[in-house]
């Protein structure tokens, strides 16, 4: 399989999965967390006999806290989410459900005011921005030396395009599984993207540190045994080539672990993990299929716009 | 190649007490963070509006020390209280950030953090117990009703003699007539001076003072006295504080979480190393004891530093064990390049770790990056404690799949040339699954 010659393909299949994604974020929105949007979060449970839903939500009404939506986790558990609550008014909450109850426990509380979500919001965007922006210019210096046929500059902009790939596929994803499966937007999810763009972006960089190796190995031969230079696509279809198996090795140690992550590890890491595997397969398909052959397109413009 | 089975021989044992040290040494046990362990987390917003901007500091500082003393007073391991500074939308927001490990009852800890701190000064009266053989004196305190609220201001002040620091207090007008009548009364006497009903300093009263002046007279240190005199002008909070967050999380939901955590981690671990066994052989092997080294470390990293482990931690730890073969895939594939083209299997060894070795080094510097940004924009102790784990994994991992796993792949290949080109050997040392046309 030519991946280079076939790129096409590749980029409309990530098309398509950028349009579904923004599609998906348009029709459904983001289901953000209460540390995006402010709330509270109540887990209790009831070790001897959870009482009905209907009790509880008419404990809720008594309350004067607003609306709440209610659902059971476990066997004896719930997980009530309501508006930002005052601490008196969570005290007496949690007061009233665990009357005339036995067995209650409070397994964990969140309270989020609006402040601290503003602030989340800010430092998320900025830093992911801030991380893209670093890469960037990670890359621009460290491919410095390369210049023929595609300037090092633009190595930077291409990992730009693959990166907001990487970003947007997950994205898009978790507004279907919000939409569908309650999964939310939390700060975790945005840790999750941080990461997905370090590992997308290494993996970006060995087929990429591959090609300036081919082109050094040319240009040598070249001056010393005067053999021909190849065309640049050729050099860089040999570069995924030859990465190929690393890249798809990699991703999946990083997926075997994930998947030990998410079946084996603890309820709050879920989403985060799951953040993570589609991230990372995301990431891994730009690297290999879109960021590469994007070298050869830049290319060829270059060279259409000489004649 | 003496040398590298010598050195990798240090490795093995180096590599034991490493391990030995994260799974058994109770010394230093693991840092939990409140998600595992079970704990409460507030979040306060202090309001400095009333406030020059060039005492918001010390405001703040003294804040923090004050409710750094009433959690003392609660009995709190580890609490942990600071103060940050975020921008939100181009306004400062000042926070206070109490953590109380262990302390799950919310309502309780609110309402420790949440009182008004009392200053009062006190008499002492003296009663004899007597009883057949001996008097005991038992010093008792009776309130005088002059308090912090009386004070217009304290300060450090030298003895001009002794050099030793002094802390002089000026009462208002109300407060000097109380203290006027009290040190008449009490003249020998020792009134003592309380904080949150703790006993902070207990002089004696030489004559009667009318004048609302007053000097404390213990043998402080200097920064002793600089505290006394801060509690007493901040009798209540130096700045109001609201609570605009908090988290509680229950001991049971902590010790599930960990639990799942550690179970997540050896499966993780079993998996990648026998797929690094079974598509790279020997070499396999030698990564995957390469990354039980690299478990070992960064446990033994964790415990050192210490690092607060969290959920999310464990999580990037978790990942990072599938992330730090990255280097070994690198270089194992490069060698299968390599001995393909005919190089013999030494040189294939170490053409294989040079020609890795850009690639690495760049990968890991734009995970490093990552981290650090991640890192100083973390808004909670969960991420924080996340990037960092992350960070050391990048940092070790750089060490056992280069250095460690060189040493040891080059300690184990046969140092006859010959015995190494045997097509056995030759097998052993490749990988994949492609079989001879």
């Amino acid at each position: 399989m030519n991946i280079v010659r076939n790129r096409k393909i590749f980029y409309i299949i990530s098309g398509l999965l950028i349009a579904g994604s923004i599609s998906a974020v348009m029709v459904w929105g983001l289901n953000f967390g209460i540390d995006f949007k402010g709330g509270s979060i109540l887990e209790v449970s009831y070790s001897e006999s959870r009482p009905d839903i209907i009790k509880v939500q008419d404990i809720i009404s008594t309350q004067n806290i607003g609306e709440a939506s209610i659902r059971s986790t476990g066997e004896n558990g719930f997980i009530i989410r309501t508006k930002t609550l005052s601490e008196k008014d969570r005290a007496n909450f949690v007061k009233a459900l665990g009357q005339d109850v036995k067995g209650f426990e409070v397994k964990r509380s969140d309270s989020i005011g609006p402040i601290l979500g503003k602030e989340l919001q800010i430092k998320a965007i900025m830093s992911i921005i801030l991380v893209i922006f670093a890469i960037v210019l990670f890359i621009t210096f460290a491919f410095r030396k390369v210049s023929e046929p595609v300037s090092s500059f633009k190595y930077g902009l291409i990992a730009i395009v693959a990166l907001i790939h990487d970003i947007i596929i997950p994205t898009g994803a978790f507004a279907i599984l919000g939409h569908y499966q309650g999964l939310e937007i939390d700060a975790l999810f945005v840790t999750a993207l941080l990461v997905v763009l370090g590992f997308s972006v290494h993996d970006t960089i060995v087929v990429f540190d591959r090609v300036r190796e081919n082109l050094k190995n040319d240009k040598e031969n070249q001056d010393k045994k005067r053999v021909p230079a190849r065309p640049f696509d050729m050099v860089v279809g040999d570069s995924i080539s030859q990465t190929f198996t690393r890249s798809i090795n990699t991703t999946l140690t990083v997926i075997l672990s994930l998947i030990a992550l998410y079946y084996f590890g603890p309820e709050s890491t879920h989403s985060f993990a799951l953040a993570l595997l589609i991230g990372i397969a995301a990431g891994t398909y730009s690297s290999v299929f879109l960021g590469s052959p994007l070298l050869v397109t830049v290319q060829k413009w270059q060279e259409k716009r000489k004649k | 190649m003496k040398n590298a089975r010598f050195v990798a021989m240090i490795l093995i044992v180096l590599g034991l007490a490493v391990g030995y040290y994260s799974y058994k040494d109770n010394s230093k046990p693991y840092k939990l963070g409140l998600d595992l362990n079970g704990g409460t987390h507030l979040i306060y917003q202090a309001d400095v509006t009333k406030l020059q901007p060039q005492d918001v500091d010390a405001s703040m500082q003294s804040l923090r020390d004050a409710i750094e003393k009433r959690i003392n007073v609660f009995g709190v391991t580890e609490p942990l209280v600071q103060t940050e500074r975020s921008n939100i939308d181009g306004q400062k927001v000042e926070k206070l950030i109490v953590e109380l490990p262990g302390v799950t009852d919310i309502d309780k800890a609110v309402a420790l953090i949440g009182a008004t701190p009392v200053l009062d000064f006190r008499v002492a009266t003296t009663t004899i117990i007597k009883t057949a053989t001996s008097s005991t004196p038992v010093i008792s305190y009776v309130r005088t009703g002059l308090d912090g609220s009386l004070l217009s201001r304290a300060m450090v002040e030298f003895d001009p003699t002794t050099r030793q620091p002094l802390v002089k207090l000026q009462f208002n007008d109300e407060g000097k007539k109380l203290f006027a009548k009290i040190t008449e009364e009490n003249v020998g006497n020792i009134v003592g001076i309380f904080l949150d009903n703790i006993a902070i300093s207990e002089p004696v009263v030489n004559e009667a003072i009318r004048d609302g002046q007053a000097v404390i007279s213990g043998s402080f240190t200097n920064p002793e006295a600089q505290e006394l005199v801060r509690n007493l002008n901040y009798g209540a909070l130096p700045v109001p504080i609201t609570l605009i967050g908090s988290q509680t999380i229950g001991a049971s939901l902590g010790a599930g979480a960990l639990d799942k955590s550690v179970n997540a981690g050896i499966i993780g671990f079993a998996i990648v190393t026998l797929f690094l066994i079974v598509w790279y052989r020997l070499p396999g092997l030698i990564a995957s004891l390469a990354l039980l080294l690299y478990v070992a470390m960064n446990l033994a990293i964790f415990k050192l530093i210490p690092v607060t482990l969290t959920s999310a931690g464990l999580a990037g730890f978790i990942l990072s064990i599938g992330m730090a073969v990255d280097a070994n895939i690198l270089i194992f594939e490069r060698m299968k390049e390599e001995l393909k083209k005919g190089m013999n299997l030494h040189d294939a060894i170490h053409e294989g770790f040079n020609r890795a070795w850009t690639s690495i080094r760049d990968g890991n510097l734009s995970s490093i990056i990552t981290a650090i940004i991640l890192f100083a924009f973390a808004t909670t102790a969960l991420i924080k404690g996340f990037a960092l784990v992350f960070l050391i994994g990048v940092l070790v991992s750089m060490f056992t799949a280069l250095t460690a796993s060189r040493t040891l792949l080059l300690a184990i290949v046969p140092k006859n040339k010959e015995t190494a080109e045997k097509p056995f050997i030759k097998f052993l040392f490749s990988n994949g699954f492609h079989f001879k046309k």
